[in-house]
C-alpha cells in the first residue's frame, strides 16, 4: 500500500514520500528484496528519466482538486476535522457520480484518485468501482493508470465487475501498446487472485516467449507469471513453454534475464527436473558477468560491480541443483566462484558503501553455493578464510553474516577444522559484541564448532556468557549448554558440575528436561553418584538457590545421601535440615518431591525417622490444602510407622537405572555425523530419520511399558507425560533432542542384525529371549517368555502385527514361522498383553526380523565380483554411506559381524587388503535379490565407507541403513 | 495516589509535566503519547494501563490532561480531581487552550504545587486559591502580617473555602438550577430510557460568615413534613399550587461546605457558602421527567435510490414558556448523493461533512408543533450492508427544570453582622438543556 501511495503522491507531484526500508539492511536483502523493486533499482537511468518527465506530464494533467484535498487533509488539526472533511468530499463525489451529465475522463480520474486516497487513509469505500472500470477503457495513459491503480488496491471478488475488468485487461494485453500491456500485467500481478489466474494463466506465457514482445513487457510478464504461480500453482502450467522460458536466460536484455531468473528459480524449486537445462545456461551467464570488466554492462553496473542482482539470483538458482555433472560446466563454475573469491581480496574500487554492499552480496551468495555443494574442500577452506577476515570487520552487518555463514560451514567435514581456528575471535565476539543478534549468531557458531577437543572451553565460555546474556536467548543458550555438556562429557563429574552451574546461573531458563536428564545420568552412573551428592549438598548451602536446584538436590540426596553421610559436616540430620529449610519457599510439585525425598531419608538413615515423622505429622503437611501433598504426607507417615524396616527397604529401594532411551537421537547423530557437526537443523533431521527408521508407528508407545514397581514412580518421575509435550514452552527445536519416544526399540533390534540369539526385552517383570534360524526365504523364531516375579501372569496373550509382506503362522507363545514374500524395511510388531496383579500390561516390541536374515551367501572369484559390481551400476541400485566408527576397528570383529550378516565374505577380491567385500542373495518368495557389499575402513579418520549394490533399490538402501549402525 | 500530571496538546507535545512521585519516570510521558494520543485505533477508555502504570485522561477541546499513577488509586477521585483542575484553570485564565496554557505555565505549575501535595489532592477551591495564588504575580501592595496569618489559618482550618472578614454593601445571591435531560425513545414513542442530571450552582456575595439553609421539593423531606403535620415552612403554600408536589432524587453529591452529618440525620442542607461562584450540589432523577419535546419520525424507502423522511416535533410545556436554540439532527445514509428539504419553520440544511440534515429553530413556544420533510437521493453501491438508521437527535434549551425540581427556600443567617434573611437579595433561575436526546427512526 505504501507503494501505491508513493505512486499517488508522485502523480500529484510530491516525490518526497519514498518508502524507506525499515529495520536493518543486510547484504542479503539486496537480493532478497521484492523482485519489482530490484528491477526498478537496477535501471537507475530509466527511473530517473521517468522522474524527470513527471512534472512535464503532470503539468497538463496535474489534478489541482486532488492536491487541494490532500493538503486540506494534512492540515486537519484533529481526527474529527479530518473525518468531517472526508465526509464532505465523499458527499461531493457521490453527487458528481450521481449527476445526470456524464463526467469527462479528467474529472472521473480526479474523483477516483480522491476515493483511492480516502481509502488509503483507512476509510471504507463502497462506490466508484464502476467509474474506475470505465477509466480502464480510456486511451490516455494517466487515466488508465489511475483506473488500474484503483482496481488493484480496491478490487474484491465481485463477479460482474471482475468480468468487466478482465475484459479491459484482455483488450490491453492484445493491444500492441507496450505501456498498456505493462499496466495490465502489473494489475494482474498486484491482484493475483484466482479469477485472474484462471483468466490469464494461459495468455501470459505466450507474451513472455513471443519473439516480438518488447523487453519491458517481457520483464513484467515474467514477474506477473511468477506472482500467479505463487498464488495458484495448479493453474500455471508451463509444459510446452518450459524450454523457451529457460532460454530467456540467454536474452540480450539484462532486465529480462533478471526478471526471468526469479520465475525460473521459483519454478525449478517445485519441479527441478524439467528445468535442469537452466544450470549450464546459468553458469555460462554467470561466468560472462563475472569475467566482464566493470564497464561492459553499462546500465547494469552498480557502483563498479557488474549486475550484482543478477549474479546473486544466478547463484541462488544454482543452489537449487546439485553440482553439475558435466565436467566442463563444473570447471567453469568453479572458476567463477574462484574469481568471486579473488575479487573479494582486491582493494575496493570505490569507498561508497553501495560498492562493498553489492560486492559482498555476491560473495555471500557464492559462499552459500559453495556450502551447498559441499564438495570442493579447496573452495570451502578459502570461503572460511574469507569469512574469518570479515569476523573482525568493523561493519556489524558483515560480522553477523560471517558468523551466520560460518555456522553452516562448520557442519561441513571439509571446513570444520578451518572454522575451529577462529574460536578465539568468536568467543571474543560473544563477549564484546554490542548487538544482541550478532552475539546470538556467535553463540550459534560456538555451538556448531564444538567438538570433543574444545567442548570444555566452549561450554565454560557459554556458561560465563550466560550470566550477562540477553534474556531473549537465555533459554536457547541453556539448552545448548546442556546438550553440549552431555554430548561431549568425557568425565561425568564435569557434566554434573556444568549442569549444576547452569541451574545456579540461569535457573529460570532451565527446562524440566535438563534436570531430568542430569538425574537420569547420575542414577545410571555409579561412579558419579557420590560426587554428585557432595556437589549438590554444597550447592544447596547457598542462601538463595533456584527451585530447580532444590529439585535436583532433593532427588539426589534422597537417593544417594548415604554416600556423603559419613562426613559430620553432611550428616543425615544436616542434610535433612538443609533440604527442609528450602521447603517453604518452593512450589507444590517441588514440595511433593521433597516429601518423597524425606521418606527415602527414613529408609537411608533410621536415626532421622522421628524428626521426619514430626515434620510429616505437622498440620501444614498432613492437613495441607493441596490434595497431592496431603496424600503424600499421610501415606508416608503411615508407611514409616507401620512398615517394618525390611518392607521399607524394599519399597524405597534405590531407583533402578533408567533405560537409555533419551540419548538415542544424540547417539545416532554422533554415529552419523561425527562430533561437532550438529546444527539445529541437523538435529531436526536426525529426529526425522529416527522416526522413519521406526516406521513412525511406535512413537510414544513406550509409555505402555509401565513400571509397576511402587518405588519407581514414587518421585513422580514416571515417564508419564512424554517430554516432547513440554517442548512448546521452550519454544525451540532443541528440546526435541530429549524426545524419549521410539528409538528405544532400535537399539534392541539393531543388536540382532548380526546375530540370531539373545535377549529381546527385559524389565522388572518379564524377560523375552529369542532364538531364530533362517533358511532361504523361511525362518523360525522361538520366543521365550520368562516371568521374573513370584506372581502369576494371567491372560497372557501375544499377537504379531503383520506387515502384508511377511506371513507369520504364529504358534501360541513359542514358535513363529516366518516366510519372506518380498523385500521389506519395517520389522513386524509383537504385541504382548497380560495381567499382572490386576493391572493390565501392554507391551509392543519389534521382532528382530530384518531383510538380511534371508541372505544366502554366494562365493565368487574376483573378476566375477567386479563384473557383477559393474552390472549393478544404475545410480538407484547403489546405496552409499560414510560414517564414523562407533567401535574399535578390529579386523576380526568386523569379519565376524559381516559373517553374521549372512553374506559370504570374499577374501582376496579387493585389491586393497583393508577393504571387505561380500556377496549374497536375498531369498524371498517372489524373487531373489542379489546383493554386493563393499566396506572400506579408514583407520586414520576412524571412518567407514559402505557401499551396497543390489538389483533392487529398496534393498540396497535398507541394507545400508541397517549396516551403518553396526560398526 | 497520583504520581504525576501531564498536559499535552493535540499533537502530543507535552505542555506541562509535573511529577509528584519517584515511581513515575520520564518515559511515562512518552508512553501515554505513543499509546493513547498517537494510537492507531482511537482510545476510548479514559483509563489506560501501560506497563503497570495507569493513565487517567480527560480531554478539553484539543488539550489532553493525564494523571499518572502506579498505585491502585480510586479512579473516581482522580477524575474528580482532573475536572476540578479544569475548573480551576478555567477560573484563572478562561478557556483551556494550548495558547492559554503556554501563556500561563508558571501559574499552572504554581497551582499544581498547591492543589496536589505528594500526589494527594489538597484545597482546590478556586475562591480560596485566588487569595494566595494571583495571576499577576505579587500583589500591588504587600500583604499585611495579619492577612498572611489569616491565609495559613484559613487553608489549614476547618473552613478552608471561605476567609473571614468579607464585606459587601449589598448582600446578594444567585441560584441557578441547571439540568440536562437525556432520552432515548422508540419510533413508536415509547420511552426506552430517560434521566435528568442536574446541578445547583450558586453565586454568593454575602458578608461575614453566614450560615445558609437550602430547601427543595425533595420527596423524602416533603413526606416527612406531611406526616409531622405541623409546619411553618414558608414555601409550603406555594408548592400546594403546582401540579407536582415533590420529586424523587436518585442520588446527589454536595460541595464540601455542606454539613453531611446534618443531611444524613435531618436531610436538611445547611452550609457556610464559599465566596463567589460554586456548585452547591449535583443530582440525578429518573422518575416523572417532563420531556420538553416529542419527535415523531417517518422514514420511507422508495426503491434503492430514494429515501423520504418526515419529522414532526411537538413542544410539550406551558404555552407561556419559550424554548430556545432548538436543533434537530437527522442522520442521512452514507451513500447520499443529494438532498431536498422543505420545512415550515426555522432553517434546515444538509451537512455533508456530518452526514446529517441539521434543522435549526431559534424559538418555539409550548404546545406547538412543526414539521420538516426531506427527499434524499441515494447512490447505488455494491455494498450489501443495510443502512443502520442511527437515531434522530435534538438540542434545545428550556426555562424550567425537566425533573420538576423547585427551590423552596434559601435562608441566610448571620449572627455577628446585623443583616437578616430578608435583607438578602435572592435570584433563582431554572435552565433545562438537552443532553443526549434521541429518537430512533
Amino acid at each position: 500500500m505504501t507503494g501505491t501511495e508513493v505512486q499517488l503522491a508522485n502523480q500529484i507531484g510530491r516525490s518526497g514520500l519514498e518508502a524507506g526500508h525499515v529495520g536493518r539492511k543486510r547484504w542479503r536483502e539486496l537480493s532478497a528484496r521484492s523482485v519489482t523493486s530490484s528491477v526498478r533499482v537496477q535501471r537507475p537511468t530509466e527511473k530517473s528519466r521517468t522522474r524527470a518527465n513527471m512534472p512535464a506530464v503532470s503539468k497538463g494533467d496535474g489534478m489541482r482538486g486532488l492536491a487541494v484535498f490532500i493538503s486540506d487533509i494534512r492540515n486537519c488539526k484533529s481526527k474529527e476535522a479530518e473525518i468531517k472533511r472526508i465526509n464532505k468530499e465523499l458527499a461531493n463525489i457521490r453527487s458528481k457520480f450521481k449527476g445526470d451529465k456524464a463526467l469527462d475522463g479528467y474529472s472521473k480520474k480526479k474523483y477516483v484518485c480522491k476515493l483511492l486516497f480516502i481509502f488509503l487513509l483507512g476509510h471504507d469505500i463502497d462506490f466508484g468501482h464502476m467509474e474506475a472500470v470505465n477509466l480502464l477503457s480510456s486511451n490516455k495513459y494517466t487515466e488508465k493508470q489511475i483506473g488500474y491503480l484503483f482496481i488493484s488496491v480496491l478490487v474484491n471478488s465481485n463477479s460482474e465487475l471482475i468480468r468487466l475488468i478482465n475484459n479491459a485487461i484482455k483488450n490491453d494485453l492484445s493491444s500492441r501498446n507496450p505501456t498498456f500491456m505493462c499496466l495490465a500485467l502489473h494489475c494482474i500481478a498486484n491482484v493475483g487472485s484466482r479469477e485472474m489466474a484462471e483468466a490469464f494463466a494461459g495468455e501470459i506465457p505466450r507474451i513472455l516467449v513471443a519473439g516480438d514482445t518488447m523487453d519491458s513487457v517481457k520483464q513484467s510478464a515474467a514477474l506477473c507469471l511468477l506472482r500467479l504461480y505463487k498464488t495458484s500453482p495448479d493453474l500455471v502450467l508451463m509444459g510446452e513453454w518450459t524450454s523457451r522460458v529457460v532460454h530467456l536466460l540467454n536474452d540480450q536484455h539484462m532486465g529480462v534475464v533478471t526478471a526471468a531468473i526469479s520465475l525460473i528459480t521459483c519454478l525449478s524449486q517445485k519441479n527441478p527436473d524439467e528445468f535442469k537445462t537452466c544450470v549450464s545456461l546459468a553458469v555460462s551467464r554467470l561466468s560472462r558477468i563475472v569475467s566482464s570488466a566493470s564497464t561492459d554492462l553499462q546500465d547494469y553496473t552498480y557502483y563498479f560491480v557488474p549486475a550484482p542482482w543478477l549474479s546473486c539470483k544466478l547463484l541462488r538458482l544454482l543452489q537449487c541443483y546439485p553440482p553439475p555433472e558435466d565436467g566442463a560446466v563444473k570447471g567453469r563454475l568453479v572458476e567463477c566462484l574462484e574469481t568471486i573469491l579473488n575479487k573479494a581480496q582486491e582493494p575496493p574500487k570505490s569507498k561508497k558503501v553501495q560498492h562493498s554492499n553489492a560486492k559482498n552480496a555476491i560473495l555471500f551468495e557464492a559462499i552459500s553455493l559453495i556450502i551447498h555443494y559441499d564438495s570442493e574442500p579447496n573452495l570451502l577452506v578459502r570461503a572460511c578464510n574469507q569469512l574469518g577476515q570479515f569476523l573482525q570487520h568493523r561493519e556489524t552487518n558483515l560480522r553477523y553474516l560471517a558468523l551466520e555463514s560460518m555456522c553452516t560451514l562448520a557442519s561441513s567435514e571439509f571446513s570444520h577444522e578451518a572454522v575451529k581456528t577462529h574460536i578465539e575471535t568468536v568467543i571474543n565476539a560473544l563477549k564484546t559484541e554490542r548487538d544482541v543478534s550478532v552475539r546470538q549468531r556467535a553463540a550459534d557458531l560456538l555451538y556448531a564448532m564444538c567438538d570433543r577437543s574444545n567442548a570444555k572451553q566452549i561450554v565454560a565460555e557459554m556458561l560465563s556468557y550466560l550470566e550477562t546474556a540477553d534474556y531473549s536467548i537465555r533459554e536457547e543458550m541453556v539448552l545448548k549448554v546442556a546438550i553440549l555438556a552431555e554430548k561431549y562429557a568425557v568425565d561425568y563429574s564435569w557434566y554434573v558440575d556444568t549442569i549444576l552451574n547452569l541451574i545456579r546461573i540461569a535457573g529460570d531458563y532451565v527446562s524440566e528436561e535438563v534436570w531430568y536428564r542430569v538425574i537420569q545420568i547420575v542414577i545410571n552412573r555409579d561412579d558419579v553418584q557420590g560426587y554428585a551428592a557432595k556437589t549438590v549438598f554444597e550447592a544447596l548451602q547457598a542462601p538463595a538457590c533456584h527451585e530447580n536446584m532444590v529439585k535436583v538436590g532433593g532427588y539426589i540426596l534422597g537417593e544417594f545421601g548415604n554416600l556423603i553421610a559419613g562426613d559430620p559436616r553432611s550428616s543425615p540430620l544436616v542434610q535433612f535440615n538443609l533440604l527442609h529449610s528450602k521447603f517453604h519457599l518452593c512450589s507444590v510439585p517441588t514440595r511433593a518431591l521433597l516429601l518423597s525425598a524425606y521418606i527415602k531419608f527414613i529408609n537411608l538413615f533410621p536415626e532421622t525417622k522421628s524428626t521426619i515423622q514430626e515434620v510429616l505429622r505437622s498440620d501444614s503437611q498432613i492437613r495441607n490444602s493441596d490434595v497431592e501433598l496431603q496424600q503424600r504426607a499421610v501415606e508416608y507417615l503411615k508407611l514409616s510407622s507401620i512398615a517394618s524396616t525390611d518392607v521399607l527397604a524394599t519399597v524405597l529401594e534405590e531407583m533402578p537405572p533408567f533405560p537409555e532411551r533419551e540419548s538415542s537421537i544424540l547417539a545416532k547423530l554422533k554415529k552419523k555425523k561425527g562430533p561437532g557437526a550438529v546444527s539445529v537443523n541437523e538435529l531436526e533431521e536426525g529426529k526425522r530419520e529416527g522416526g522413519e527408521l521406526n516406521g513412525g508407528g511406535e512413537r510414544g508407545d513406550n509409555s505402555a511399558i509401565s513400571t509397576p514397581s511402587p518405588s519407581a514412580d514414587l518421585l513422580g518421575l514416571r515417564t508419564g507425560p512424554p517430554v516432547t509435550a513440554a517442548a512448546p514452552s521452550a519454544g525451540s527445536l532443541l528440546v526435541d533432542v530429549f524426545s524419549e519416544a521410539g528409538p528405544f526399540f532400535i537399539l534392541f533390534i539393531l543388536l540382532f542384525v548380526c546375530k540370531n540369539n539373545g535377549v529381546l526385552f527385559e524389565n522388572q517383570l518379564l524377560q523375552i529371549g529369542i532364538k531364530s534360524e533362517y533358511r532361504q526365504n523361511l525362518g523360525r523364531m522361538y520366543l521365550f517368555y520368562g516371568n521374573k516375579t513370584s506372581v502369576q501372569f494371567i491372560t497372557f496373550t501375544t499377537t504379531v502385527t503383520l506387515e502384508p509382506l511377511i506371513e507369520g503362522g504364529a504358534q501360541v507363545q513359542q514358535v513363529i514361522n516366518i516366510e519372506c514374500l518380498t523385500d521389506f524395511s519395517d520389522a513386524p510388531l509383537l504385541n504382548i498383553k497380560f495381567r499382572y496383579g490386576g493391572a493390565l500390561q501392554n507391551l509392543t516390541l519389534k521382532l528382530p526380523v530384518t531383510i538380511n536374515k534371508f541372505f544366502q551367501p554366494t562365493e565368487m572369484a574376483s573378476h566375477d565380483f567386479f563384473q557383477r559390481w559393474k552390472q549393478l551400476s544404475l545410480p538407484q541400485q547403489e546405496a552409499q554411506k560414510i560414517f564414523k566408527a562407533n567401535h574399535a576397528m578390529d579386523t576380526e570383529v568386523l569379519k565376524a559381524k559381516l559373517l553374521g550378516l549372512g553374506m559370504a565374505l570374499l577374501e582376496n577380491v579387493d585389491p586393497n587388503p583393508e577393504n571387505f567385500v561380500c556377496a549374497g542373495v536375498i531369498q524371498t518368495k517372489a524373487q531373489q535379490v542379489g546383493s554386493l557389499l563393499r566396506l572400506e575402513p579408514n583407520a586414520q579418520a576412524q571412518m567407514y565407507r559402505l557401499t551396497v549394490r543390489s538389483s533392487k533399490d529398496t534393498v540396497s538402501k535398507r541394507l545400508c541403513e541397517l549396516l551403518a549402525e553396526q560398526f | 495516589m497520583i504520581g504525576g500530571l501531564f498536559i499535552y496538546n493535540h499533537k502530543g507535545e507535552v505542555l506541562i509535566s509535573r511529577v509528584y512521585r519517584d515511581d513515575i519516570g520520564r518515559n511515562a510521558v512518552d508512553a501515554f503519547r505513543v499509546n493513547v494520543i498517537h494510537a492507531r485505533q482511537q482510545v476510548r477508555s479514559p483509563v489506560t494501563n501501560i506497563a503497570r502504570t495507569s493513565f487517567f485522561h480527560v480531554k478539553r477541546s484539543n488539550i489532553w490532561l493525564a494523571a499518572v499513577t502506579k498505585q491502585n488509586v480510586n479512579a473516581a477521585m482522580v477524575f474528580e480531581f482532573l475536572y476540578k483542575m479544569c475548573d480551576v484553570m478555567t477560573a484563572y485564565f478562561g478557556k483551556i487552550s494550548e495558547e492559554n496554557i503556554k501563556n500561563n505555565f508558571v501559574l499552572i505549575y504554581e497551582l499544581l504545587d498547591e492543589i496536589l501535595d505528594f500526589g494527594y489532592p489538597q484545597n482546590s477551591e478556586t475562591g480560596a486559591l485566588k487569595t494566595f495564588i494571583t495571576q499577576q504575580g505579587i500583589k500591588g501592595q504587600p500583604q499585611t502580617k495579619e492577612e498572611q496569618s489569616q491565609i495559613t489559618s484559613q487553608v489549614t482550618g476547618q473552613i478552608g473555602w471561605r476567609r473571614e472578614g468579607i464585606k459587601y454593601r449589598r448582600n446578594e445571591l444567585f441560584l441557578d438550577v441547571l439540568e440536562s435531560v437525556n432520552l432515548l425513545m422508540s419510533p413508536q414513542g415509547q420511552v426506552l430510557s430517560a434521566h435528568v442530571s442536574g446541578r445547583v450552582v450558586m453565586k454568593s456575595y454575602l458578608s461575614g460568615m453566614p450560615e445558609c439553609k437550602f430547601g427543595m421539593n425533595d420527596k423524602i423531606v416533603i413526606d416527612k413534613q406531611g406526616k409531622g403535620g405541623t409546619t411553618d415552612e414558608p414555601g409550603k403554600s406555594e408548592l400546594g399550587g403546582s401540579g407536582k408536589q415533590s420529586i424523587a432524587i436518585d442520588d446527589c453529591t454536595f460541595h464540601q461546605c455542606v454539613r453531611l452529618s446534618k443531611f444524613d440525620s435531618e436531610r436538611s442542607i445547611s452550609f457556610i457558602p464559599p465566596d463567589g461562584e460554586y456548585e452547591l450540589m449535583r443530582y440525578r432523577t429518573t422518575k416523572d421527567i417532563i420531556l420538553p419535546f416529542r419527535v415523531i419520525p417517518l422514514v420511507r424507502e422508495v426503491g434503492r435510490t430514494k429515501l423520504e423522511v418526515k419529522v414532526v416535533i411537538k413542544s410539550n410545556f406551558k404555552p407561556s414558556l419559550l424554548a430556545q436554540k432548538i436543533e434537530v439532527r437527522i442522520p442521512t445514509p452514507l451513500n447520499t448523493s443529494g438532498v431536498q428539504v422543505i420545512c415550515m419553520k426555522g432553517k434546515a440544511k444538509y451537512k455533508a461533512s456530518e452526514n446529517a440534515i441539521v434543522w435549526k429553530i431559534k424559538r418555539m413556544a409550548g404546545m406547538k408543533e412543526s414539521q420538516i420533510s426531506a427527499e434524499i437521493e441515494l447512490l447505488p453501491t455494491n455494498d450489501k450492508k443495510k443502512w443502520a438508521r442511527p437515531p434522530i437527535s435534538m438540542n434545545f434549551e428550556v426555562p424550567f427544570a425537566p425533573s420538576g425540581l423547585k427551590v423552596r427556600y434559601l435562608k441566610v443567617f448571620e449572627s455577628k453582622l446585623n443583616y437578616s434573611d430578608h435583607d438578602v437579595i435572592k435570584w433563582v433561575r431554572y435552565i433545562g438543556r438537552s443532553g443526549i436526546y434521541e429518537t430512533r427512526c
